[in-house]
């Protein structure tokens, strides 16, 4: 019996909960770490990027608008599914970042409890961050933390799976919505992530993957009126390569409309402009800062009286 | 229903000592400019020259920055953060000893009247140093999650801190900057607003008279461009502005691509919400504090009223007989409510606004109050008839004039409210408690009054969503914005 032609899988963007190709047509070559032709990927265009964002704010009431608990168990349902397919990741991953099945293996069980570890923060991240305030005065007085709105998210190019995760969890656990620009050259993990959201009961919307040429999109995500926060964790380059991604200029470009930023990791002399490095994902988070990054403080006042 | 006269009552100005002219405030001690020029600083009342002050340049700036520096490494980083404390408790305590000289100085320069700065910014001020001294040896019990901590498990003050003010509350706005700046252990230059630069100066004695390390505050005044060099100077760690969101996107573009560290207190369009179950005494007083409060000169003023359409002709007919009886005029006297606007600049600016409200269709009640002969005056201004999409909706006037529009439902309130790419503040008065909290989570602002309005305190947090700034300040979430973070 001749050997069966397997079917090779069409990598398309995620926005709205849909899998559209990119409106402009265009597709990337994705090669494996040893540069093998792996498959095309959709290049996203500035009018993905639009309506990505576009599907975003569309999501924002209904995600921030649920109970914490709700986002809490939504979280979990997506490590629970990404479990059951936890092999398809692995090879994804091994593929994509040159990894052996081990620490493919290794990398995928690190996102999955990362995905649990963020789904504990939403109903407690308003606990530990909020504040009951002694005023001088016969005042009720309470700050309580508030997603941001539409992130914008820069993807980090080494880590393609547990990297990814590490940031779009904090984003949506907060109960913001975001569109992210998956690692542009290891962007295959992204795509099936986007296939375990679409079935976790996570609304379409709330996340929104695209898939392409980070310095081509980023500004128009970094410009755009409706973005109300950037997290640049994806202009560090791949090690031992040159940046590709301005993100002082993304930082610049984000001041137009007070967008808030979170820069890249690195260091520097202070004031110097520097370069942004990837960190270690396989840390675990020093506590909820990703989360309150892209959270808002709300002080609300009454008076006290008979 | 009788009206009293009110006989004058000033409050004396001989608690204050002008001087003739001021130095700029660097390394402990008043010093002639570099590079620098002079400005006058006058009395927005009469127009009268109260003193020359200096413009500080870019190398004045870059000497400021290295006082700081040297201060921050040599004492004030290496102190026990206790004592660090106290020296705010001394502070905190000569505010309060020279209060009355404070709010005397503080209406002259800037026009306000003499009851707001008396009761208002100078005591807060006062509370601000109090409130942070307590902070300095107790910040590792403060929760701020992500900051970089010392050996000690104490988190990391960043450095300098270069610090731009405004004129609305010169020197409250100078204790919002340096009193959580010092007690987390960082060393500041602060540029205090080109027309009101008196109070910042006398703090500059007070810390003088606390036996403050010199270089741990120096204050360096000007205008535009010293706070441009302050904040593009390559040795600050952390800028803190407070001003207009034109200027705000400017720094933010600067400090692009840097490490320094940002926080932004920025305009507002403040919605006050007025529901047809609100308690109407207490609510057309809210009114009137929310937008006349400091001459309307108030980020977070309730600019935008929205009115339950069922009692909407009653609230603005109460609200025009209120307004009747504010007494504007001479701010050193204790019965005004209403002061001088701070500059003519301002006032062309108000002035312009309010003829764009004309052109546009709103409709104009101006309160009958005589105004002053010499001086920068604005009479208590009501707009009805007004769109969402008219000028004076929209653009922050920083002045006594109000925009009054109706709503029939709360949804429709919340979406009028939001209708702004401001979100410092917002108001609601209702007599129902659940419909408090359901708009509450729903406005997209920072500050949200109920049943009240314009109230401040250093305990509780300040700031602004979307085009309003990010950060906040006052509060244990104040302090993160200036620690170093990991």
């Amino acid at each position: 019996m001749a050997a069966r032609l397997d079917v090779r899988k069409t990598y398309k963007l995620y926005v709205g909960g849909k899998f559209p190709r990119s409106e402009s047509g265009r597709s990337y070559e994705v090669t494996d770490a040893k540069g093998r032709f792996v498959a095309n990927a959709a290049m996203a265009s500035r009018k993905d990027a639009r309506d990505a964002v576009l599907a975003a704010r569309a999501a924002f009431a209904g995600w921030s608008g649920a109970t914490a608990y709700n986002r809490g168990q939504v979280l979990y349902r997506v490590a629970e599914v990404m479990e059951g397919r936890h092999a398809q990741f692995a090879e994804e991953v091994a593929r994509a970042e040159g990894l052996t099945a081990a620490k493919a293996r290794a990398v995928v069980d690190a996102a999955i409890d990362r995905w649990v570890w963020y789904a504990g923060w939403t109903d407690k991240v308003a606990q530990v961050a909020g504040a009951a305030n002694p005023v001088a005065g016969p005042y009720f007085n309470l700050s309580v933390p508030e997603p941001t709105g539409v992130v914008a998210v820069l993807a980090p190019q080494a880590s393609s799976l547990l990297g990814l995760v590490s940031v779009v969890a904090p984003v949506v656990a907060g109960g913001s919505t975001c569109v992210v620009l998956a690692s542009e050259r290891r962007p295959l993990p992204a795509v099936v992530l986007g296939e375990v959201l679409a079935t976790s009961d996570v609304p379409g919307g709330v996340v929104n993957l695209l898939t392409g040429v980070t310095a081509e999109s980023a500004p128009w995500l970094a410009s755009h009126e409706d973005v109300d926060a950037l997290d640049l964790a994806g202009a560090a380059p791949l090690p031992g390569e040159d940046p590709t991604v301005d993100w002082g200029a993304l930082e610049a470009a984000a001041a137009a409309t007070l967008t808030r930023v979170v820069r890249p990791a690195g260091t520097g002399a202070s004031g110097e402009p520097d370069g942004a490095v990837e960190p270690d994902w396989t840390v675990l988070p020093d506590g909820p800062r990703r989360v309150l990054a892209f959270m808002e403080t709300k002080t609300v006042w009454h008076p006290k009286g008979r | 229903m009788p009206t009293f006269e009110y006989a004058p009552a000033p409050e004396s100005r001989a608690v204050v000592d002008l001087q003739p002219s001021y130095g700029l405030f660097i390394g402990g001690e008043f010093v002639d400019p570099v590079d620098g020029t002079s400005m006058k600083t006058v009395n927005p009342a009469t127009e009268e020259v109260l003193s020359e002050v200096a413009v500080g340049g870019a190398a004045d700036v870059d000497r400021a920055v290295k006082a700081a520096r040297r201060a921050y490494e040599r004492t004030w980083s290496r102190m026990p953060a206790a004592e660090r404390g106290k020296y705010l408790f001394r502070i905190a305590r000569i505010l309060q000893e020279r209060g009355r000289e404070l709010a005397v100085l503080e209406s002259l320069d800037n026009g306000k009247p003499i009851r707001e700065s008396r009761d208002v910014d100078v005591p807060l001020a006062a509370a601000h140093f109090f409130y942070h001294a307590g902070w300095a040896d107790k910040l590792a019990w403060a929760g701020l999650h992500g900051a970089a901590l010392g050996p000690d498990g104490v988190p990391l003050p960043l450095g300098v801190a270069g610090q731009v003010i405004p004129w609305n509350f010169p020197l409250l706005m100078l204790a919002w900057k340096v009193a959580p700046a010092l007690a987390t252990g960082n060393t500041v230059v602060l540029k205090p607003a080109e027309t009101t630069p008196l109070t910042a100066l006398l703090f500059a004695d007070i810390c003088r008279q606390a036996d403050l390390p010199p270089g741990v505050v120096n204050i360096v005044t000007g205008a535009g461009a010293t706070g441009a060099a302050l904040v593009g100077h390559p040795d600050v760690d952390k800028v803190a502005f407070t001003g207009s969101t034109a200027v705000g996107r400017e720094i933010a573009r600067t400090v692009a691509g840097s490490r320094k560290k940002l926080t932004l207190e920025l305009g507002g369009k403040a919605a006050n919400i007025v529901f047809d179950d609100a308690a109407i005494d207490e609510t057309v007083e809210g009114i009137v504090d929310g937008i006349f409060f400091n001459q309307g000169h108030v980020c977070c003023a309730g600019s935008r009223l929205l009115v339950q359409e069922t009692i909407a002709e009653e609230v603005v007919g109460r609200l025009q007989q209120r307004m009747s009886q504010l007494r504007v005029g001479d701010p050193l006297d204790k019965n005004t409510d209403v002061g001088a606007v701070n500059s003519a600049e301002q006032l062309q600016r108000i002035t312009d606004l309010a003829a764009v409200g004309d052109a546009e269709g709103a409709q104009r009640w101006t309160a009958p109050c005589p105004l002053p002969e010499n001086g920068f005056w604005f009479s208590p201004t009501l707009f009805t008839n007004v769109s969402p999409a008219h000028t004076i909706a929209r653009d922050e006037i920083f002045g006594p004039v109000l925009s009054v529009m109706t709503f029939r439902t709360p949804s429709e309130a919340v979406t009028k409210a939001n209708t702004t790419p401001y979100g410092l503040s917002a108001g609601i008065w209702t007599e129902k408690g659940s419909r408090i909290l359901w708009m509450a989570d729903r406005l997209r602002a920072g500050v949200v009054w109920a049943n009240t309005f314009n109230r401040f305190d250093p305990t509780s947090p300040f700031g602004g969503y979307k085009e309003s700034g990010y950060g906040r300040e006052g509060g244990r979430h104040g302090l993160a914005a200036y620690v170093k973070e990991a």
